[in-house]
């Protein structure tokens, strides 16, 4: 065995892309094990890691870029090297002529009306670009990650003292102007108004409130932390102040995970202002506190698009804890997957790619007195979100790159005592192009790997995405369908479907012992 | 008016440091966006990017 590699000095590429390209190298005969990346101590670490480090690379700086394969045979390095730039080419602009200038201050020169940065480099650069951009009186996106709470606050602040928006550091999702920011599905202009502390939590309610015919005026993030008592809610309540004054906007939907309950109280205070009904999503929320205030407790995300629509329309209120379908069609479904099972089957298993939408599922399913462990290593129901830290060192994340979830099913198909597989597809800007054609491979070898056991895998599902998002969400839809997944309207509705199904079992069992 | 609400009311023009599949999918949108060609201020040296921050104030 031995190691071939190259440094190129100078050279700079995003990490996504050379995740993604070391991804396709890997399938060329010969290669045993491969890194693209640039020399920093992160990336130098894996390489010692997975044995593909040499002492120049370890000599290597953060502006110079690596390629490095462990191979048997005698795989020459040109040989990766030419496929390696083909591939670097193709992601490169269509547009060749396009000027990419170095620095902010340039970009600003060349394009002097510009009104938001959207930044997403290596966390420990993000705060420094990101206080450029809000001392030039710019509004910030913030995608990175790994950003100090300090940074962060000291931001907030700047942009407070500014009047700018400072979304994130950790925003995964905005809609500005209806144009989406970062990760972002297409949804119709409207009248809601959305503010989330989470990711693809936002992305559900604004594709829901699209689905039930009504669109979003503009869809703020703030990063997972804002409502954090070291952050104490600034952008949650910057963006809340600019909606009360937003003329499109009629009604208000927040969005977080439990929230400091000081935080909350300051939130609460100013929603008790406001003239526009506001719904909140605290997952875990105090629904007293919120009502209190005037305000509208949302149980899930599908709730609150339902909740605000109403709202929006006039109609009587009602907390959304059911199914689109009548409950006959309902029962049908349970009864039908619950017969295919062998007796051995009994547990769930969630693999998913949006974190708030694991933590949702989670929650919900808990509720039918069914406990879902996130540890890996339990054996019985288990829900993980593979998007988390843990599963994505040196990966790109499973919205951009799902090949972790299939080798995740495919482990669980081996499984005898699982019955379910629970799945989100998130689809929009940002989103790999076809999240469905990633999993349908997987799917199908999965189901056809139990059925040589004498066992049944059932599989639901929900899409994320609306019919104006680059992948299609028809097709998609189609081809879920087609290979028997079951598809629900939203992440609630699957995540319920799945209880009664695993609920179902119990009972089915119970019936036969007796 | 506020800035936020201001731009609210403008066209987003939209500078991108990071990741160019970002810069892609707003150029598809057809919405005006420059992509920094960025890369580690000092070549990444910390006490330098310190110091050059020290004499930018």
């Amino acid at each position: 065995m031995k190691i071939i590699y190259e440094i190129r000095r100078n050279t700079y590429y995003d990490s996504v892309t050379l995740m993604l390209i070391t991804k396709e190298v890997k399938k060329k005969t010969g290669v045993i094990e491969v890194l693209l990346g640039m020399a920093t101590d992160l990336n130098k670490e894996l390489a010692i890691n997975l044995n593909l480090c040499s002492k120049e690379i370890e000599e290597a700086g953060v502006n110079d870029f690596f390629i490095s394969v462990l191979t048997e045979t005698d795989l020459d390095i040109k040989e990766i090297l030419k496929d390696v730039d083909e591939l670097l080419m193709s992601n490169k602009n269509d547009d060749q002529a396009e000027y990419s200038p170095v620095t902010l201050d340039s970009a600003l020169k060349y394009q002097p009306d510009s009104n938001i940065v959207l930044i997403s480099v290596a966390g420990q650069y993000a705060a420094e670009e990101a206080r450029k951009a809000l001392e030039q009186g710019l509004h910030v996106m913030l995608f990175s990650d790994n950003v100090s709470l300090d940074e962060e606050r000291e931001l907030k602040q700047l942009a407070s003292e500014k009047g700018l928006l400072m979304m994130g550091p950790d925003c995964g999702t905005a809609i500005i102007n209806h144009v989406p920011l970062a990760f972002g599905n297409v949804v119709r202009k409207g009248n809601i108004g959305i503010i989330g502390a989470s990711g693809t939590g936002t992305q559900e309610v604004s594709v829901l409130i699209h689905k039930l015919g009504e669109g979003v005026s503009q869809v703020l993030g703030t990063g997972g932390r804002d409502l954090r008592k070291e952050i104490g809610g600034i952008m949650m309540l910057q963006g809340l102040k600019s909606l009360l004054m937003d003329p499109q906007t009629k009604v208000i939907v927040l969005i977080s995970k439990e929230p400091d309950g000081e935080v909350a109280d300051r939130i609460l205070k100013l929603v008790s202002t406001s003239h526009k009904p506001v719904v909140i999503n605290f997952i875990g929320g105090n629904k007293e506190e919120i009502e209190k205030y005037g305000a509208y407790r949302a149980i899930t995300l599908e709730d609150a698009a339902y909740k605000a629509v109403s709202l929006l329309r006039g109609i009587q209120l009602k907390d959304f804890e059911d199914f689109s379908f009548d409950s006959s069609i309902i029962h049908k479904i349970v009864k039908k997957e619950v017969a295919g099972f062998h007796p051995s089957q009994k547990y769930i298993r969630g693999f998913f790619t949006g974190g708030t939408l694991a933590d949702e599922a989670m929650k919900l399913i808990a509720d039918f007195s069914l406990p879902l462990s996130d540890n890996t290593s339990n054996t019985k129901n288990i829900c993980i979100d593979l998007g988390d830290d843990q599963f994505t060192l040196g990966r790109p994340h499973p919205m951009i790159d799902p090949a972790i979830r299939a080798e995740w099913l495919l482990k669980s198909a081996s499984d005898d005592e699982v019955a379910l597989v629970l799945l989100d597809f998130v689809l929009g800007y940002g989103s790999h192009k076809d999240p469905v054609g990633e999993m349908i491979p997987a799917i199908k070898e999965s189901k056809k790997l139990m059925k040589e056991r004498g066992r049944s895998l059932s599989v639901v599902a929900s899409i994320c995405g609306t019919e104006l998002d680059p992948q299609n969400l028809i097709e998609s839809s189609r081809r879920l369908e087609d290979i028997g997944v079951i598809l629900m309207p939203s992440n609630a509705q699957a995540a319920r479907l799945s209880a009664l199904i695993l609920k179902g079992i119990e009972n089915h069992g119970g019936v036969a012992d007796e | 008016m506020n800035k936020i609400n201001q731009l609210f009311q403008q066209d987003l023009k939209v500078i991108n440091i990071g990741l160019e599949s970002f810069y892609r999918d707003l150029k598809e949108q057809k919405t005006k966006v420059i992509h920094v060609n960025w890369r580690p201020t000092a070549g990444g040296n910390k006490r330098l990017i310190a110091l050059l921050a020290q004499l930018k104030k």
